[in-house]
């Protein structure tokens, strides 16, 4: 059992860091330079995974790790460069993105890539999952795994979230982190803003630079005792363009 | 007699008792009945309010960590309302879980058409790998519900206040033939078979009983049949002809006719009692007899 190692050890056995994810994202893009709208989870996945999460592709099967459900599958270059640079697949894989035999859609599948805890694409569905997963584990005494999971401001549109954030507090899941991306892309706003639902639910709250490392890992290993924790992550504004592109 | 919802109660309760790995998942239906298991398990009987989407994503969640997920509500709000989540939080995830649903077609006719479910076992047919029960009595229930939470796959159990009066040998997976005669072969499914007799008293027909209707039992569909030519009525307690495609293709190398019978696509806009809706439905046992033998004699 790898139990030790998962509550030890962060980060990868990869000696890749941020300043290589550039490169990893061309490797699916094609393109040297990635707009903000390509790299709006960039910032926040790599401190969560460098210096937060407790897994690695070593431990990825273990029952104890740390769980990260990446909710919002919509542009996921961002989040298969972290896991390459974490060593959780080959970056040769990430040429193939998007092809008929690679396992790297545009939306991530659990079942494919090695890694990836949820399967997404449709939005909104993991909120509920991890909550779910949050309170399989705590059923089972799996007190020192953490369970995040990131969404995207336009991604709360859908109401389920809102099922899931109003039950996760009264239920204390303290195990149960939500990482919002916010880039101002959700059509009608957040009136009041987004870390006031969370708060209004009984979650611990806080609202953050998304691009300030330092800022992140603070707001990620704030105590939160007997609650639910949300980290609001704002990175710069979606540009217009028009409506959700389908692919 | 309990119903099948008593006994799925009083089952799995005794389930959470036996087995660590299970939890039940609630959206308040039921949540008075289990209040001695949640009592006795408080993290492993779990009632997230009136959230279905919620209610079937903790079912996701918790079978990604290992668990045994036992999902229930009412068919209306367990299988259609969240019928996204039942597609991607389980079987794209690679994962399974137990549904349990209540009020099936018109358990509760006064309550109209929201809380009546005739499509759910059409819906969870477009599904791939969803084992479908239809028990007909609380013994086959709970047989077939014991069976149902040793597995991680994935198996919708739809319960109904409907129900025989005797208790059959269900297996979790084959037809069981209960006479065998020339003229053709009836399928009933579930709680329709007390009717189905009725009807086909005196008739010289194959009788089939079905309690688990996904995966389809071809192979005795088939023998049932014979080689030659084969007519076959299948009355369903759903949507009519739900298993007709099926059926059809258990056929594919000999000919048919087949005749679905079930509940009618049309919404009838009535309350008052199941017996009234059965009849409605010409799912009686004097309409059966009128359309069985109106089938099997035209050829």
């Amino acid at each position: 059992m790898t139990q030790t190692t998962a509550n030890t050890r962060r980060g990868g056995g990869t000696d890749r860091g941020f300043d290589d994810l550039g490169r990893l994202m061309s490797l699916m893009t094609g393109a040297e330079k990635h707009g903000p709208a390509a790299t709006s989870t960039l910032d926040a996945l790599w401190v969560l995974y460098d210096r937060v999460l407790r897994v690695t592709p070593e431990t990825a099967d273990d029952p104890d790790r740390d769980r990260f459900l990446l909710s919002k599958g919509h542009g996921p270059m961002a989040y298969y460069a972290v896991l390459a640079a974490k060593g959780f697949f080959p970056e040769e894989l990430l040429t193939g993105f998007g092809g008929y035999d690679s396992p790297l859609g545009h939306h991530p599948d659990r079942v494919l890539v090695p890694g990836a805890e949820i399967g997404s694409g449709s939005l909104g569905h993991g909120l509920p999952l991890a909550v779910g997963t949050a309170l399989g584990l705590r059923l089972q005494g799996r007190a020192d795994s953490r369970v995040w999971v990131l969404v995207g401001d336009a991604e709360l549109d859908e109401g389920s979230n809102h099922e899931a954030i109003a039950h996760a507090g009264p239920a204390g899941l303290e195990a149960l982190h939500a990482l919002v991306i916010d880039n101002d892309s959700a059509t009608h706003g957040w009136p009041g803003g987004i870390a006031s639902r969370f708060e209004a639910a009984g979650w611990s709250a806080v609202t953050v630079d998304g691009r300030d490392h330092e800022a992140l890992h603070a707001a990620y290993t704030m105590a939160h005792p007997g609650r639910p924790h949300a980290v609001v992550a704002r990175v710069e504004p979606k540009p217009d363009e028009g409506e959700p592109k389908v692919s | 007699m309990d119903t099948m919802r008593d006994r799925f109660i009083s089952t799995t309760s005794q389930l959470l008792d036996e087995d660590p790995r299970l939890a039940v998942v609630l959206a308040d239906i039921s949540s008075d009945g289990f209040r001695p298991a949640q009592q006795a398990h408080p993290d492993r009987v779990i009632n997230v309010g009136i959230r279905e989407q919620l209610l079937i994503g903790v079912g996701g969640g918790l079978a990604l960590t290992g668990v045994r997920p036992v999902v229930h509500t009412f068919a209306s709000f367990l299988v259609e309302r969240p019928f996204e989540q039942v597609k991607l939080d389980f079987g794209h995830q690679g994962t399974g879980a137990v549904l349990v649903s209540a009020g099936a077609s018109y358990d509760w006719p006064a309550g109209g058409f929201t809380h009546m479910a005739p499509g759910d076992v059409a819906l969870m047919d477009t599904l791939d790998g969803w084992t479908i029960h239809v028990p007909g009595h609380p013994d086959e229930a709970e047989a077939l519900l014991r069976e149902a939470v040793k597995g991680d796959d994935r198996v919708y159990v739809r319960l109904s206040l409907q129900q025989n009066d005797r208790a059959l040998p269900v297996t979790g997976e084959e037809f069981l033939t209960l006479r065998e005669g020339r003229s053709g072969v009836v399928i009933a499914v579930g709680p329709m078979l007390g009717a189905v007799e009725e009807a086909v008293e005196g008739l010289d027909v194959t009788l089939l009983y079905a309690t688990t209707v996904r995966p389809f039992d071809s192979a005795a569909l088939r023998r049932a049949a014979g080689h030659a030519s084969a007519d076959v009525v299948i009355v369903e307690p759903y949507l009519a002809g739900t298993s007709t495609a099926a059926a059809n293709d258990a056929l594919r190398d000999v000919p048919h006719r087949i005749l679905g019978l079930g509940v009618g696509r049309a919404e009838l806009r009535r309350y008052g009692q199941m017996t009234e809706h059965l009849t409605a439905h010409r799912l009686d046992p004097a309409s059966l007899r009128q359309d069985i033998t109106g089938f099997l004699g035209g050829r």
